[in-house]
């Protein structure tokens, strides 16, 4: 007993157990924050996976044939809105199904990468090492006791995440267009009937959930690694999903959520690699479980508390 | 020329004419309001008056005819033109975004701003001084679903009145509010017509367009049957415009002879589903023969009060006796063999099943009577048979029995529910809303019916939020507000204000006291 309790003081000890919770939880931030985007105007958008993938897998395209790891991000960030803008089609314009939907860009992003892993890189499994986004490198703080380790050297994607949360909150609740967000999320009608177009409104909100989520997705790839693998977000798309909900769709609870999966993570990873603790190998499958043990628990608390929008994932048919 | 003609009207439609597959709404429809006037628009349910003011709003646009605004034609494609135009709708369903503030319903759309940001500040200010210059006091900051409906009535003026609306359409504004409520939004209407505002009011109401309107348009079947000046006019002759026959505006029936007590409820405390005490210790009986009315606005525990009942939700305590007998955890099914009858206030959703052909929905809890089934089969010729049978009783229409129900008008929905209920004979009725969005002839029918049920020795309990319906029909009107009843009166003991003042939260006895 004492040794668990000794790794466990320190994991918390040590500063690599916060700047894993940042960079794991990085991801999670952005595609949480596209989920808000969609939701907040009345979009369900359970598709955050499936973008996140074909951000990851054209951040790696990218870079792999210009060299440069920033037209990869920006060929990951077309891959996501291009899927977000198949959503926004169906789900707005056509009055689809939005889970239909979603499921369908899921799979159809995991088959689009599947198949051109093998044909651009000839083995299935994972690309070539490409270039990626380096790293934030904070010079002469990185010697800074305790902090240095944390926020000497991290991936500009973790600004991103935070910036993007400001951005989001001071979007949805500062700015007229946020205003407009709301309303056509709660009761597009009424929005409606005071020369507000629904539409429009909408389309901005899900192809932002694109940006963000592509973004999150392509952190993943060349955010740190420089390399694609097969199904590698790992339903971290569906994480960001329930973060969004705990977060009772707003940026600033989603980044909250974010983190507590991000923590989880991370205190799992590190809590596994305690010699002291001797563990067979055979146990990180139950270390594994944890955040996704902390999700459950953690939804089940708060379902009833938080409201999704009221007409979220509710077509707008104008008669 | 034309224009000259017009300019002392604020508003002429000319021709109008709006077709919808299968129907014709309006029909060369022709509307002249006058400036600065209170104008009506009556008519049945689906008889054109919401179309027709929805192609003033620009909602939907017309097939034919033309707009004139202050004496100017317009054409109006949208709300935006609308409001440009200085055209202002409330509608019947309000159009509030719940989960907003007061103020930021009112400013949507049209948002002040400042830099990159929303102006909230000056948004609170210029509604402050709206609310102050026409007495429409409300709470900026309040958020739309913690406010009752009549405050939130005013939120949706104060938003047309935001936009600079000079004339004012208002869909039904009354069907939701208090007798109190509703004498302080003519007070606001008055006061608005003081201030130079023309507004047109649709309504069914026709002691509501006696009291404040200068003139009527009366439609029927999506044609004009009637233009007249309110003061040489009378509620007959508008009701007879409306439905295009004599109407009888009030139910004929004959005093009551109640037998036994068979209804009683003990102390009943049920919750609604966020959890709260919706029906707080009530307690009623019902005798064989007559008719229990319960006044109250929506949603001050009717619902949970008659699902309680009929068993579709949990008591939390207290007592529900039914024929002597101890049924408060009883099945619904149990109760309705023991003769319980139910008209659910949502003929949709509780009443019957939408994709269901109408002999089905003939048999809905009869289904595994002997009479329709042999255990494993439905015996479909006898339940065609028996459907044909009440087709005919109860003259729906069309008299066709493989008739989805969606594809029914609700009146004749409403029949189809009636007629159910009624042939299986029961000895009570909990019938809720059993009028709602009913046009004057269908409430006509079911009016009659229910009386004559009563004659026939069944105990109905009645829930209306209708104080005419209340009126009419009970032989004992209960006054129900936030999950309590607040007195028992008889309709020839009490008047419409004072059961208005019970709704609104006041015990009989402190009104008499004070009176």
């Amino acid at each position: 007993m004492n040794e668990w309790i000794q790794a466990i003081l320190n994991v918390f000890t040590n500063p690599t157990f916060y700047k894993s919770t940042l960079t794991q939880s990085t991801p999670l931030i952005l595609a949480a924050m596209g989920g808000v985007f969609s939701e907040t105007t009345g979009v369900t958008n359970i598709a955050l996976e499936g973008i996140m993938l074909m951000g990851a897998f054209g951040g790696v395209m990218g870079s792999y044939f210009t060299g440069n790891p920033w037209y990869g991000l920006a060929l990951g960030t077309f891959f996501g809105l291009a899927m977000a803008a198949l959503h926004a089609w169906a789900s707005i314009k056509y009055g689809a199904d939005q889970i239909i939907s979603g499921t369908a860009l899921i799979l159809l992003a995991q088959g689009i990468t599947g198949f051109a892993l093998v044909e651009l890189f000839g083995q299935p499994g994972s690309t070539d090492l490409v270039r990626s986004i380096p790293l934030v490198d904070l010079g002469s703080f990185k010697d800074v006791p305790f902090f240095g380790p944390i926020f000497g050297n991290l991936s500009p994607f973790v600004y991103m995440a935070f910036a993007s949360v400001i951005f989001g909150w001071i979007l949805i609740y500062k700015t007229k267009l946020g205003l407009r967000m709301r309303s056509v999320g709660n009761n597009p009608e009424a929005a409606d009937t005071l020369g507000i177009n629904v539409y429009n409104v909408r389309y901005f909100g899900v192809i932002m959930s694109g940006l963000f989520a592509a973004l999150g997705g392509a952190y993943l790839s060349i955010g740190e690694l420089g390399q694609f693998t097969t199904n590698m977000t790992n339903g971290r798309g569906f994480i960001a999903l329930a973060a969004m909900i705990i977060g009772n769709w707003n940026p600033v609870g989603a980044m909250s959520a974010s983190l507590l999966f991000g923590a989880a993570t991370a205190f799992n990873n590190q809590l596994q690699s305690q010699s002291i603790l001797n563990l067979s190998t055979n146990t990180q499958y139950i270390f594994g479980m944890i955040p996704y043990i902390i999700t459950l628990i953690v939804v089940a608390g708060f379902i009833g508390k938080s409201r999704a929008p009221s007409a979220d994932g509710i077509p707008y048919i104008k008669e | 020329m034309e224009k000259a003609d017009y300019s002392q009207y604020a508003v002429v439609m000319k021709g109008i004419t709006k077709r919808f597959p299968g129907v014709l709404a309006n029909d060369h429809v022709d509307l002249f309001v006058k400036k600065g006037e209170i104008h009506a628009i009556v008519g049945e349910n689906g008889a054109g008056k919401t179309t027709l003011m929805s192609q003033l709003y620009g909602l939907i646009r017309p097939d034919e005819g033309k707009i004139y605004i202050n004496g100017f034609e317009k054409q109006i494609r949208n709300p935006n033109d609308a409001i440009e135009a200085k055209i202002g709708m409330v509608h019947q369903h309000f159009m509030l975004v719940d989960r907003l503030s007061v103020v930021e319903n009112i400013v949507l759309g049209k948002e002040p701003v400042r830099g990159p940001f929303f102006d909230l500040n000056r948004s609170r200010k210029e509604i402050r001084e709206l609310s102050k210059k026409f007495g429409l006091l409300v709470d900026p900051d309040a958020i739309i679903e913690d406010l009752p409906v009549g405050m939130q009535q005013r939120v949706e003026i104060i938003k047309v009145l935001y936009r600079g609306a000079e004339i004012l359409i208002l869909d039904e504004p009354t069907a939701v509010l208090t007798p109190q409520e509703t004498n302080e939004l003519f007070e606001i209407l008055k006061n608005l017509q003081k201030q130079g505002r023309t507004i047109i009011l649709i309504t069914h109401k026709l002691n509501e367009v006696m009291a404040i309107t200068e003139s009527v348009t009366v439609m029927r079947l999506g044609k004009v049957t009637g233009v007249v000046r309110t003061s040489q006019t009378n509620p007959n002759q508008l009701a007879n415009m409306m439905v295009g026959r004599e109407v009888l505006l009030t139910v004929e029936k004959d005093k009551a002879h109640p037998g036994e007590e068979i209804l009683q409820v003990k102390n009943l405390v049920v919750k609604e589903n966020r959890g709260i005490e919706a029906v707080r210790g009530l307690s009623l009986s019902v005798r064989k023969g007559e008719i229990v009315g319960i006044a109250g606005v929506a949603g001050n525990g009717q619902t949970e009060l008659t699902e309680a009942i009929t068993g579709l939700r949990k008591v939390e305590s207290g007592k529900i006796i039914f024929k002597g007998e101890d049924i408060t955890n009883y099945s619904p099914k149990k109760r309705r063999e023991m003769g319980m009858g139910h008209i659910p206030e949502d003929r949709l959703k509780h009443g019957l099943i939408k994709l269901f052909p109408v002999y089905y929905n003939f048999i809905l809890g009869e289904h595994d009577d002997s009479k329709f089934s042999d255990g494993v089969f439905l015996k479909i010729e006898e339940i065609k048979k028996f459907s044909e049978e009440l087709v005919k009783r109860f003259d729906v229409r069309p008299p066709k029995i493989d008739l989805l129900g969606m594809n029914l008008s609700g009146g004749n929905q409403q029949k189809v529910i009636v007629a159910r209920e009624i042939a299986f004979n029961p000895v009570l009725m909990i019938v809720s809303q059993p009028t709602r969005g009913l046009d004057v002839g269908a409430i006509e029918f079911i009016h009659k019916t229910l009386i004559s049920m009563r004659d026939k020795g069944i105990g109905i309990l009645l829930v209306s939020m209708e104080l005419e319906e209340i009126f009419s029909l009970s032989d004992r009107i209960l006054t129900i507000y936030e999950g309590q009843i607040m007195g028992e009166t008889t309709p020839d003991k009490t008047t419409p204000e004072e059961v208005g003042l019970m709704m609104a939260g006041h015990k009989l006895e402190d009104i008499r006291q004070e009176a």
